[in-house]
């Protein structure tokens, strides 16, 4: 264990951007010490996780001063909460586009004295970390943008707007012709206002700029996953789960060429047969709803009771990087109708039918060479919960191991995990 | 020998075999240092293979040397020892309740278990016969012989008891009560049972199966026979010391 890891202080930065530093004083001493025990150690790591161990250490201060000094210089920041907002065209723009705070316990109570209880711990510790004030990226951010992909989510933007200008974008929830014309207009709409807010007009060449920043994003990832999917694997499924997470607030290009270098030691790793675990671990593959950071419970849970994750069918996973835009468009009607179809391919449990994530999920399941599927709602995400339903039925149907579990950040549930986590791997294990 | 310990939540419970034979079974409070009361329970048997199950089993695990297996594949090795055509467990303890399903060679093909709720488990029962003034034991006799009942609405442990007090506030007989606390909980484990899958062969494990009121209401419920084993209670203990014979 590296003794010498400690996430970042800054109270002069966070300051300047108007937090309440004397509450947020206690996290990165939290936060060193979970990511410490969950992170640091694991054995047998690749070295090349410095970089990514490095981003959790400056995750309040280094990437923050980052994009504040280039917000200095001129760039809007724009917040996001939904792989559905087209970060493409905010890079195009020159803007920075980061994926926002929502996924820990602490800033839940902060929510609930405005928020209803009854409803997905994701909005709520969102919510919680802006009225807080303690999310030096909700702080940073010039405008965010939201989604209509769940009830809780898009009335919560009206109350979030009060606090930091919010847009809301609307995802329409079928996929027919009318749906996509819906969703084209409103991918130009989207475009009308981030280049309103950086003051620029993206053209062609700026699209196609932007495009290919966050295409060579995706495809590094996809390299990376198909890389893992080795068996034995040769990292673990905590590691790359923190790297889809930091996918979403590092900087595109700097990100893309880490995950190559990683990319190229798990190559070398494979080739002199190094592992995180034996090929004879359980091998698990997740789907289900995202995990924004630093939400690591059910990863954690799994591996310490032996398995390994070797996919992620989430937001915070495949359903982030499947897909690149096609980059042969002419015009840039054309590069936003592109665009627009790369973007419903995401198969969001929002849809209606949506048969093709249960198609998915099976095809990543052969894929990644897993043993079983542990399906992953947020309480009250009511549309995953529902359509773990039809994913059960498909799985039985082929025999494979299914379990769903329905949780949120609290650690009050993990004794109950652990025994349904353990009796699953029994289960597959005969 | 082999010996099987439960780590449970309100009681430990340990069966000891030979020669595939029952040599001792105990049951005793967790009390507040489980593990010691565990190792006090072992002691009987030192030079045994052991195997610990229950919440717990990892506790334990840091105190002796032994192998652990999970609540769930130890009632479905004790329910299928006792019962080998059993397809389907209902096991009801102190803090949760599982369904687990088996193929017909016994592996398990399916389980499910309450999620934090505390909704049907014994807890649950405890909680209400506690604030209709009953023991256990008379608890369950009382609601098997009131003839009326009055639908209880709230499953959510704190609630219903919040409605049991407006019920006996309301002047309904205890015994009514009690019958309607006892129907709440059967039809909740009833869908349980149901929504895991088939219940042919259902066994019924763990130390609320001893309750007869719920498990003839149960059977009612279902409408197929639910087979009790003569000690439920320890039918995890018993799974574990199989399985130490086979480690």
């Amino acid at each position: 264990m590296s003794n010498g890891f400690q996430v970042k202080s800054d109270p002069e930065l966070w300051e300047k951007l108007g937090m309440d530093v004397a509450r947020f004083a206690g996290m990165p001493p939290m936060l060193t010490n979970a990511y410490q025990n969950i992170f640091l150690s694991q054995h047998n790591r690749p070295e090349r996780m410095a970089y990514f161990d490095d981003m959790v250490a400056n995750i309040h201060t280094g990437r923050i001063r980052e994009i504040y000094d280039a917000k200095q210089g001129g760039k809007p920041v724009i917040g996001t909460f939904c792989v559905y907002v087209p970060e493409e065209l905010v890079i195009a723009a020159g803007g920075i586009c980061i994926g926002l705070c929502g996924g820990a316990q602490g800033s839940i109570a902060d929510a609930e004295k405005i928020l209803p209880r009854n409803i997905c711990p994701m909005v709520k510790s969102a919510f919680g970390f802006k009225v807080g004030k303690i999310c030096p990226y909700f702080q940073v951010v010039d405008l965010v943008y939201g989604e209509t992909t769940c009830d809780a989510k898009k009335k919560t933007w009206e109350l979030l707007d009060r606090y930091v200008p919010t847009h809301v974008m609307e995802i329409p929830q079928m996929k027919r012709e009318r749906d996509k014309r819906l969703w084209l207009d409103e991918v130009k709409d989207f475009k009308a206002a981030v280049d309103r807010i950086t003051d620029t007009v993206a053209d062609f060449d700026a699209v196609a700029a932007g495009i290919k920043t966050i295409n060579a994003k995706r495809f590094a990832l996809q390299r990376l996953n198909a890389l893992r999917h080795h068996n034995p694997s040769p990292i673990s499924g905590k590691d790359m789960l923190l790297i889809e997470q930091i996918a979403f607030y590092d900087e595109p290009v700097r990100f893309a060429q880490k995950v190559h270098e990683l990319c190229d030691e798990l190559e070398q790793r494979i080739g002199n047969g190094i592992a995180v675990a034996p090929a004879s671990t359980p091998r698990i593959m997740v789907s289900g709803t995202p995990m924004a950071l630093p939400n690591w419970k059910l990863h954690h849970i799994i591996e310490s009771a032996g398995a390994i994750v070797v996919n992620e069918e989430s937001c915070i996973g495949t359903r982030y990087y499947k897909d690149l835009i096609d980059e042969g468009a002419t015009d840039l009607e054309q590069q936003l109708e592109r665009l627009t179809e790369r973007y419903m391919k995401i198969d969001c449990s929002c849809f209606t039918p949506n048969d093709d994530r249960i198609a998915q999920v099976l095809k990543e399941y052969e894929a990644s060479g897993a043993e079983g599927i542990i399906d992953y709602c947020l309480q009250f995400c009511h549309t995953y919960n529902i359509e773990a339903v039809k994913l059960r039925e498909a799985c039985e149907a082929r025999g494979i191991p299914f379990m769903s579990i329905e949780t949120d950040y609290s650690p009050d549930d993990v004794g109950q995990l652990q025994t349904r986590v353990e009796a699953f791997l029994e289960q597959i294990r005969g | 020998m082999q010996v099987g310990i439960d780590l449970g939540s309100r009681t430990i419970k340990t069966v000891a075999l030979k020669g595939g034979a029952v040599l001792q079974r105990r049951v005793v409070e967790s009390g507040f240092e489980p593990h010691r009361q565990a190792l006090q329970l072992l002691g009987d048997h030192p030079t045994a293979r052991v195997v610990a199950t229950g919440y717990g089993r990892h506790l334990m695990q840091q105190h002796a040397e032994l192998d652990i297996i999970t609540e769930i594949k130890a009632h479905a090795l004790g329910a299928r020892h006792l019962f080998p055509h059993c397809r389907t467990i209902l096991d009801v303890g102190g803090q949760d309740s599982k369904v687990i399903q088996l193929s017909e060679n016994g592996r398990i093909v399916n389980f499910q278990m309450n999620d934090k709720c505390a909704a049907g488990t014994g807890r649950f029962l405890e909680m209400m016969a506690v604030s209709l003034g009953y023991g256990l034991g008379e608890f369950g006799l009382a609601a098997g012989k009131a003839d009326a009942s009055t639908p209880i609405n709230s499953m959510c442990a704190v609630f219903a008891e919040s409605e049991v007090i407006s019920l006996k506030n309301r002047g309904i007989p205890p015994a009514e009560i009690a019958r309607s606390v006892h129907l709440a909980v059967a039809s909740r484990l009833a869908a349980m049972v149901s929504k895991t899958g088939d219940c042919h062969h259902l066994v019924f494990t763990g130390g609320v199966a001893n309750n007869k009121t719920l498990v003839a209401m149960l059977e009612m419920a279902l409408r197929v026979p639910v087979l009790v084993p003569e000690d439920p209670s320890i039918t995890g203990a018993l799974g574990a010391a199989l399985h130490a014979g086979c480690s």
